[in-house]
């Protein structure tokens, strides 16, 4: 019977069933400081030791600070948590790209671009961003602190499978349209739980055309509608970028390659859900409420059905537009969108020009790796003559956990995943949008159409 | 894990749609090392003002309602993929939520923690509701065994699924861990067939 590309990596990777629910296999976990400290507890309260300790790696990010990260953490509860993530991989054997480490970064920015990711695998971390990595054609998602500790204790977990769905789009993007605008319009059609109990395969001319960097955006926001996951196969970009990360030996590469290449769902596959969209229907995206699937094309209102305690919150109405809308703080960074390939484009757009006045900027590059490469690559003075501060690698003003936080009541354009109340702070509201949407925003002082501005 | 058999309580109603998990415990909150205390945070950007005052209006300060039965609107736990959420609930003294529908991970979550997810359909979510609003007072019955949902003093009794790994982990207070735990030779045979690259 013909399979779909989870299907195939889910069967290759089935220990046992049990009523129902299968153990499967996991090839990489990641760790990060937040999720991880009650895992580790766990071990310890059992006698047991970390199963396979070079199938997991570490790194903090959600706690640390984008300034001066070579003084000690100033806040008490999160400086704790970090020294408590350098103790227990420490104590277990279990690399750790901590605080200050030349590899440190976002966890998924981190896993591929150190070659950590791979086509094929399965992938977890006690994170719900963790679908990032299914743009390598993985099996990648989220788990809490208890799933974390029975990968750390048998690298495998008592799972069911989710349902298939595939998300086909086509066509060519306008200019000015990116992979972020492709995944919040997907959002928006289909709801912030649209997509719950499914494992989606993202497909289509537009999708193929998409860099690694962007497809990565795409799966990043997966669990904004609900998935478990979302991937895409392996295709020759792929291939490349994969070949171009590889730590391991080189002798297998073309056994290896010929083994991704494997990796597609049969033509004749058949998805519980399907759906399809027009490439030529995406303008850039803004959202207006507080959740990803409250989104909506930048030239349009807000509809008049929307929920009152959302747009109350935001500080809206039914019927607004959100263009010209005066904004005080522009966020670039996070899971989504803090390779280097979003800071070039916003480099490459505010060259020659100065933010408003009005308006704070944050870079946050995802990584130490994509911060050395902006620096070199001059980017980091182009950011300094337009008035937007480039800082180091973590979370940052994505989840309002660390010192980046946006004050109560004003507007942020963020190129993060979440609006969600208070989501970057008590009180904060959030404007999801592209880098570039974001960077025009941040010219601007208000919400612009970029495509007018290009 | 505590076992989960079955509970009478009152309930509390959250008739909310897409309640996510940065609602049930705000990142800041996320900083401890231990499973303990997240009780005093849950819903605490809606509990309780930016001066720490109570909200008066947001129900976990109603007194007209208590229990250990959370009634939700749909994609309950949404969001972030923190157990952490799962773990303020708990602490809080929530051992049930009820929603027509959840979020993947919140589900997963909140069995691994003796907290039962019962998912029931719009239209019984709505009987529910009305039931608690005419009476605070009015007993619910969850009964995992018999997977059935009991409004008490009324004809209405709701059956609800359940994976049946889950349903005798929870009756057991078997975590999956303990299962995992004894398929290691199995797992081992699996790694050395696996191909990996």
């Amino acid at each position: 019977m013909e399979k779909t590309l989870v299907d195939k990596i889910w069967k290759a990777h089935k220990v046992h069933e049990v009523e129902g629910a299968e153990v499967i296999y996991i090839d990489q976990q990641f760790l990060h400081e937040v999720t991880s400290p009650q895992a580790f507890d766990g071990l310890r309260n059992r006698g047991r030791d970390v199963f396979r300790k070079h199938k997991n790696l570490a790194t903090a990010d959600h706690n640390v600070p984008t300034i001066n990260q070579h003084l000690p953490i100033s806040e008490p509860l999160s400086r704790k948590q970090v020294k408590t993530l350098n103790e227990n991989c420490a104590e277990f054997g279990v690399e750790l790209f901590g605080l200050g480490h030349e590899k440190q970064g976002i966890v998924h920015v981190i896993g591929p671009e150190l070659g950590y990711t791979k086509p094929g695998m399965t992938i977890v971390c006690g994170d719900s961003h963790t679908s990032t990595h299914g743009a390598f054609g993985a099996i990648a998602f989220g788990i809490g602190t208890s799933q974390v500790e029975q990968v750390l204790a048998t690298q495998c977990l008592v799972l069911r499978k989710p349902k298939n769905m595939r998300i086909t789009v086509d066509g060519t993007l306008q200019k000015g349209v990116f992979a972020k605008d492709v995944i919040l319009y997907i959002i928006s059609k289909l709801g912030t739980g649209g997509a719950t109990g499914h494992f989606v395969e993202y497909a289509g001319s537009t999708i193929r055309n998409l860099s690694m960097e962007a497809r990565m955006t795409v799966c990043n926001m997966s669990i904004e509608m609900g998935a478990r996951g979302g991937l895409i196969a392996p295709d020759d970009i792929t291939i490349d970028y994969v070949k171009d990360h590889f730590s391991g030996d080189p002798a297998v590469l073309p056994e290896a390659v010929q083994f991704w290449r494997s990796l597609t769902s049969d033509p004749g596959a058949v998805f519980d859900t399907e759906y399809h969209f027009d490439a030529a229907d995406i303008e850039p995206m803004v959202t207006y409420g507080t959740n990803p699937g409250m989104g909506m094309k930048v030239t349009e209102a807000i509809p008049n059905t929307a929920d009152a305690k959302p747009l109350s919150y935001m500080g809206l109405n039914n019927g607004d537009s959100l263009l010209g809308k005066k904004i005080q703080h522009v966020f670039i960074g996070s899971c989504t969108n803090s390779r280097i390939e979003d800071l070039r484009l916003v480099a490459d757009f505010v060259k020659g020009k100065r933010k408003s006045d009005d308006v704070q900027v944050m870079i946050i590059p995802g990584s130490k790796r994509v911060e050395k490469q902006a620096r070199e690559e001059g980017l980091d003075r182009i950011f300094e003559d337009a008035g937007f501060q480039l800082r180091e690698p973590g979370c940052s003003a994505c989840l309002g956990m660390n010192e980046d936080k946006i004050p109560s009541g004003e507007y942020c354009v963020s190129t993060s995943n979440r609006n969600f109340e208070g989501r970057q702070g008590p009180g904060a509201r959030t404007i999801l949008a592209s880098p570039l949407t974001a960077a025009a925003a941040a010219i601007n002082g208000k919400i612009v159409d970029i495509r007018k501005e290009l | 894990m505590e076992k989960f058999e079955q509970i009478q309580s009152t309930a509390i109603p959250l008739p909310i749609e897409h309640v996510d998990t940065d609602q049930i415990i705000p990142a800041r909150f996320l900083k401890a090392t231990t499973r303990e205390g997240f009780g005093d945070n849950l819903f605490r950007d809606w509990r309780y003002d930016r001066s720490g005052t109570e909200i008066r209006d947001f129900v976990l300060n109603n007194s007209r309602y208590k229990g250990s039965i959370l009634v939700a609107g749909q994609n309950f736990g949404c969001g972030s993929s923190r157990e952490h959420a799962a773990w303020a609930l708990y602490d809080y003294g929530i051992r049930v939520v009820v929603s027509s529908f959840f979020a993947d991970i919140f589900k997963g979550n909140s069995l691994n923690n003796g907290l039962l997810p019962v998912q029931l359909t719009n239209e019984q979510m709505t009987t529910i509701f009305q039931a608690v609003e005419e009476n605070p007072e009015v007993e619910f019955h969850v009964d995992l065994a018999r997977q059935n949902f009991r409004i008490l003093g009324t004809e209405h009794a709701f059956s609800f699924g359940i994976d049946p790994y889950k349903k005798m982990c929870l009756l057991n207070g078997y975590d999956d861990l303990d299962f995992l735990l004894s398929l290691e030779a199995e797992i081992e045979t699996f790694e050395k067939q696996q191909q990996i690259y």
